[in-house]
């Protein structure tokens, strides 16, 4: 079922496929703390004596390219892959690097290529993922494209909504920055496929653009065909309103998915301090839904209320855990060290390996070897036009 | 006397007619026809003419009973071939190649909109990798919708997922 071999966009992916890494996290979470860790939040707490530690991908090494700033991305990455026994190479202040000296970005992916089994790469220009998918020997993860795509967060987001029984027919508020907001371009994409009501709550200026609320509306009908939907509704795409008053739609939604107004990515300061502060979540508001579930890919800034933190309806700390047991799914399963696949794995492993150490013998730049799942560019590509001719006919 | 600036039939070579008004030399542009590769075109072609390289004639803002007005591109002595030609359904949906011989139209298709289109279309984004000029990197585009009832085609990037639909800024 998986047979992609980097992780680009989330528009490359399928619900099923998203499905299948979702239960791969949850497969791998009792990984996620490590064994010796005594808290954590809700069932799982105090219950972390006695359990098992991996190695599911010892002797596999991960390089962390970071050109642009990262707490939660990079470290819970860093954290997945040590807890699944494997290592990590960092490459987190460009200043350090060959890049200072003029490399680009191209010549760094060919290179790194050459001295791990997989790439993490957070770039500042949109598509630089993409064009390192192209060039790579090994699989690359896109941790972040400018104000492209951030999959991973997406993934994590949907475990968190899945952990909270709300991933179905969820009603959702996506607040704050949604024109150069990463997160929730992919993320509102995903969530059209789970059948989601979205409700887009910005300033005027910050509005989602109109190419992702275009895909939104061919991903809801590319499920409703997938799962042979007929009647009302069918076909109809996500349910979108957009509003710029976030009162309006509080008793209205399930969960808040607030973010940051990122003043790094306003080509004009001005423009910035117009919509700074725009919105505000605080205790008063949660009167208003005490069910509400806060959710917030973090950073903050001031957009949640810091006595917010405390009360039963904040996720967002528990959110951000849950990157570590969804890097590992993704991880593992581009590895070729997960579930399923893992066995189909077992089947090519003498060869595999064989090819590998071929493959670093003789030099970058050589055919890979290609196992089940490890798939050269051409095939991606071609996969990619496939699911863009199944965008066209539906136009 | 009276002087006639008359455009005549070509004995051989390509008409490329119902190209939309105005977008005759973004038609040149994407064949990459231009004074110093027309004598190479000419050269190589199956039918070689008229020595010293072939003659480019545009027509602009004819009138047309479909169209209102359009555009005609006539490359004498050179058979443009599907492949090459399908690129021009970019800003001309509707164009109609026709091959002559002997001044005789011997075959006559449409254009048809490529899968994908490399290096003709400039990514809209400005922070496309695509437009980063350090990196070794050909612009992509998807098509990801055909021109439908006056509906402008719809490409998308490859590398940074930005649609676009009027591509003729961006040629």
């Amino acid at each position: 079922m998986f047979t992609k071999r980097h992780l680009i966009s989330t528009r490359d992916f399928s619900k099923d496929e998203i499905d299948f890494l979702l239960s791969r996290a949850e497969e791998l979470e009792k990984f996620a703390r490590g064994r010796e860790q005594g808290w954590g939040w809700g069932e799982g707490e105090g219950e972390r004596e006695g359990e098992e530690e991996s190695d599911l991908l010892k002797g596999k090494i991960l390089a962390n390219l970071f050109y642009e700033p990262s707490t939660r991305t990079r470290l819970s990455f860093e954290t997945a892959m040590k807890r699944l026994g494997g290592e990590v190479l960092n490459l987190y202040s460009t200043e350090t690097s060959s890049v200072t000296k003029g490399e680009n970005l191209a010549d760094t992916i060919r290179t790194v290529s050459g001295y791990c089994d997989a790439i993490v790469l957070r770039h500042p220009r949109e598509g630089a993922s993409r064009m390192a998918a192209s060039l790579a020997s090994v699989p690359v993860i896109n941790a972040g494209d400018g104000a492209g795509q951030h999959p991973t967060q997406t993934l994590l987001d949907l475990y968190t909504l899945k952990k909270e029984g709300l991933l179905e027919n969820l009603r959702i508020a996506l607040v704050g920055d949604l024109k150069y907001g990463r997160t929730v371009h992919s993320l509102a994409y995903a969530l059209a496929l789970y059948g989601a009501t979205l409700f887009f709550v910005s300033p005027e200026a910050l509005r989602m653009p109109e190419e992702v609320k275009m895909d939104l509306r061919a991903a809801g009908t590319a499920e409703a065909e997938a799962a042979g939907a007929a009647g009302a509704g069918a076909g109809a795409g996500a349910e979108v309103f957009e509003t710029s008053d976030l009162s309006a739609v509080v008793k209205e939604v399930d969960v808040l998915y607030v973010t940051r107004i990122q003043k790094e990515r306003f080509p004009d300061p001005a423009e910035y301090r117009k919509v700074a502060g725009a919105y505000r979540v605080t205790r008063g508001l949660l009167k208003e839904n005490e069910d509400l579930v806060i959710m917030h890919p973090l950073p903050r800034v001031d957009e949640i209320d810091a006595a917010v933190d405390g009360t039963k309806n904040a996720r967002y700390f528990k959110q951000a855990f849950y990157g570590v047991p969804v890097r590992m799914a993704v991880l593992s399963t581009l590895l070729g060290a997960g579930g399923e696949r893992r066995r189909e794995g077992e089947e090519k492993q003498g060869a595999s390996k064989n090819a590998r150490g071929n493959r670093r013998n003789s030099g970058v730049g050589e055919e890979a070897p290609r196992t089940l799942r490890e798939r050269t560019a051409d095939d991606r590509e071609r996969e990619c036009y496939e699911q863009h001719g199944k965008d066209a006919a539906r136009f | 006397m009276k002087k006639e600036l008359k455009v005549v039939p070509i004995k051989n070579g390509t008409v490329i007619d119902h190209i939309s008004a105005g977008q005759a030399l973004n038609v040149l542009r994407i064949l990459e026809i231009n004074a110093k590769n027309t004598r190479t075109s000419t050269r190589t072609s199956t039918r070689t003419g008229a020595a010293g390289g072939a003659v480019v004639s545009v027509l602009m803002n004819v009138r047309s009973k479909k169209m209102g007005r359009k555009d005609i591109v006539k490359v004498e002595d050179r058979e443009l071939k599907s492949e090459e030609v399908d690129k021009i359904a970019l800003i001309a949906p509707n164009a109609k190649i026709n091959i002559i011989r002997d001044f005789e139209v011997v075959a006559k298709h449409k254009v048809f909109l490529p899968n994908s289109i490399e290096g003709i279309i400039k990514c809209a984004n400005p922070n496309c990798i695509s437009n980063a000029e350090q990196e070794p990197v050909v612009s992509r585009f998807v098509t990801v919708s055909g021109s439908r009832g006056g509906v402008q085609p719809r490409f998308r990037c490859f590398f940074c997922e930005r649609l676009i639909e009027d591509v003729s800024g961006y040629l």
